[in-house]
């Protein structure tokens, strides 16, 4: 056990500090979930990459300054307690990347991660269909063979795709084998959206901002170097994409920290005057992001070990989506009446309230949980 | 930065837990419930002290192991997983840590820590007369015997001669003593909790219902995963504070407390689900389930239950002005 930083780390975290502090917006930009936003955004995207913080841990060579995972985990925290914009990059960098980085040949990773990295390309994810949520395996687009063109057609729809309308680029699961077991059947494919056949229809989120889009594929030619990893493999490939969906890179513990900051500051404005027991509720969310930091360092150390993320990313996944709902529904209740303006606080309980759905319901993650970590007997 | 414990502090707590399967089964639990206020013989208690366990605080020029709270962490949690009868906080993380005088058996009260524990089982107490910290030899108590509903606990409220009290330090002392224990009880209640977990996940398992064991129900999954997530977010706050402690840092009374808080909420719901899913089996005197149950109801209120330690987090932190970013306003 040894909770110190050493001075390298040190001067690493004053660095992140010191850069941020310099380039920060001084005022937040507007929501990346808007088409103008999104390109707001992606400007401050491309200041990050020139200063070579877009992507701290990737090799030098992508853009990255090969950090460790102990800086990384500092950058993050760095990043949210600045109060820096939202990542619109982040299915990109934090979802696809980390397949990419698994699964990918060479040529493919030469080809994907700089224009990742510089935000030159935007990706996001085609997982979820019409009639396929919680039941992912049970996806019915499809990739069938085309020999002659070497490689394959696409046909289907995709649904509730995070920032869909604004990206270049979808990673997704296409059925290219509807005679195996259904697991077994699919495959991971990598598209750009501006290829013939695609259509993109952008629609509202519950904040109202378009944050959503549905996408179909009408006979989509992809070349076989669209395929990461093996043919029939796309499951293995997507569940090492959820666990960092679900735990580490997606939700780092500095947003937390930083949401239970301006927790701590909101009281400090309002708290005296309101409701004695929203005293304890703030202290519960502190001591909430204060766990969730704990337990991450010690799934770092695990992982510096050389342990891979498993099932227990969906502990982390539960504990982090319900905190963040608690942490702004107390900001909510600290606000009284003025609670339902449509205001920061507002937007981020909205928002929060799509964690506990998405990277797998909380109900998946519980069942998750329960089978594979306390070998309760499946139905 | 490394967030795990290392190779002695393991073995130490894997050479305890084989002392405890040993010499403290449900049934020695029993015995120490069903003796009362009466002589009884404390399960495990002469071989944690041959292996040095109970003196693991004091300095080695005192006869002790030397060794940090940090270090009896994991051995506090083994002990609380096995619901081990006996002052084994109280004196070890606290009173022998002062007292430095190795095979004198004591037990403590600080903070708002209730009735005292097993004072018919020691010959010190450690306490507080509200400023310092002191001993009070057992011949100079009058002891007011009450019940816990863990009968194990051998409970007393306690009255002094302060002429009867000898110093051993003043107020930093009296603090530096509080929150040892608690991080100690915070690690015993981890514990607790996780035993409680293994048995009814056994349990749930083992017992079928409508022709399918119970625990293939969502509705019974699902309570035992937020068991699951309660514990894995609470032991990390634990260990951190007895890090804190073990180093002085000038927050570790707020880790503390947050370790604290949520070690007995955790434990709280671990026990709440396990009688849930144990239905009226758990619920039967002759079964052991209650053992556990009922030393997390005493554990978790005990030296300040939840909601006193949150408390103490809120008048350290939320009553302190900060002048960075004073709005509170989110930006994302």
């Amino acid at each position: 056990m040894d909770l110190t930083w050493s001075p390298e780390e040190e001067a690493f975290r004053a660095e992140v500090r010191t850069w941020l502090a310099e380039h920060v917006p001084a005022e937040p930009l507007p929501s990346g979930d808007t088409r103008e936003g999104f390109a707001r955004h992606l400007a401050w995207e491309r200041e990050l990459y020139e200063a070579r913080w877009s992507v701290v841990s990737w090799p030098a060579r992508y853009g990255g300054r090969d950090a460790s995972v102990w800086e990384w985990l500092i950058f993050e925290e760095e990043y949210h307690r600045a109060g820096a914009p939202q990542r619109v990059t982040q299915n990109g960098i934090f979802l696809l990347a980390p397949a990419l980085f698994t699964f990918g040949t060479p040529a493919q990773q030469d080809r994907y991660l700089p224009p990742m990295a510089s935000g030159a390309e935007t990706w996001c994810q085609g997982w979820s269909e019409p009639e396929v949520g919680s039941d992912l395996a049970g996806i019915r687009a499809r990739a069938v063979r085309d020999e002659a063109g070497g490689g394959w057609r696409l046909s289907g729809q995709k649904t509730w795709t995070t920032r869909g309308a604004f990206c270049t680029h979808l990673f997704g699961l296409f059925r290219t084998d509807p005679a195996a077991e259904r697991h077994r059947g699919l495959t991971y494919f990598l598209v750009p959206l501006d290829a013939p056949g695609v259509t993109v229809r952008g629609f509202g989120r519950l904040d109202g901002d378009e944050g959503f889009a549905e996408v179909f594929f009408d006979d989509v030619f992809v070349p076989d170097d669209a395929v990461l990893g093996e043919v029939g493999e796309g499951w293995k490939v997507a569940m090492a994409t959820a666990g960092s969906e679900r735990g580490l890179t997606l939700r780092s513990p500095g947003r937390f920290l930083a949401t239970a900051s301006r927790l701590v500051q909101l009281w400090r404005r309002v708290g005296r005057d309101a409701d004695p027991a929203l005293r304890d509720a703030v202290v519960r969310g502190l001591i909430g992001a204060e766990a969730y930091a704990a337990q991450t360092l010690q799934v770092v150390t695990r992982i510096v070990d050389g342990a891979r993320p498993g099932p227990e990313a969906s502990l982390a996944k539960v504990f982090w989506s319900e905190l963040d709902v608690a942490l702004h529904d107390t900001a909510l209740r600290l606000l009284g009446a003025d609670g339902e303006l449509d205001g920061t606080w507002m937007r981020g309980f909205e928002f929060a309230l799509a964690g506990p759905i998405y990277a797998g319901t909380n109900e998946i993650q519980r069942n998750v949980i329960a089978e594979r970590l306390l070998g309760l007997p499946r139905r | 930065m490394r967030f795990a414990w290392n190779e002695t502090q393991q073995s130490f707590a894997a050479t305890v837990a084989d002392v405890l399967a040993r010499a403290c089964d449900p049934a020695a639990v029993r015995a120490v419930w069903e003796a009362g206020d009466g002589p009884v013989v404390l399960p495990a208690w002469a071989a944690l002290a041959d292996l040095g366990v109970l003196d693991a605080l004091v300095p080695p020029d005192a006869g002790g192991l030397g060794l940090q709270p940090v270090d009896l962490v994991p051995v506090a949690r083994v002990t609380g997983r096995a619901a081990l009868p006996g002052p084994f906080v109280e004196h070890t993380f606290v009173a022998a840590a002062v007292l430095r005088e190795p095979g004198v058996r004591a037990t403590a009260a600080l903070g708002p820590a209730g009735p005292v524990a097993h004072v018919v089982d020691v010959e010190v107490v450690v306490t507080t007369d509200g400023e310092r910290l002191v001993a009070v030899g057992r011949d100079a108590l009058r002891i007011e015997p009450v019940r816990s509903v863990d009968h194990s606990r051998r409970l007393a409220r306690i009255h002094w001669d302060p002429a009867a009290a000898r110093e051993l330090g003043g107020p930093a002392e009296v603090a530096a003593a509080f929150d040892r224990g608690v991080v100690g009880f915070a690690s015993q209640l981890v514990g607790l909790g996780e035993a409680l977990l293994e048995r009814t996940c056994r349990y749930v398992t083992e017992r079928h219902q409508f022709g399918v064991p119970v625990g293939s129900f969502q509705a019974v999954k699902h309570k035992l995963a937020d068991v699951a997530v309660a514990l894995e977010f609470a032991a990390p706050l634990v260990a951190r504070a007895a890090w804190s402690l073990s180093c002085g840092d000038p927050l570790a009374s707020v880790h503390v407390s947050m370790a604290k808080a949520a070690a007995a909420d955790a434990a709280e719901l671990a026990a709440r689900h396990a009688l849930q899913c144990h239905g009226a089996i758990g619920y039967s005197w002759e079964y052991d389930l209650h053992l556990w149950l009922k030393r997390v109801w005493a554990l978790s209120r005990t030296w300040g239950d939840a909601a006193w330690h949150r408390e103490r987090v809120a008048r350290e932190i939320l009553e302190v002005p900060d002048a960075d970013e004073p709005d509170g306003e989110e930006r994302r």
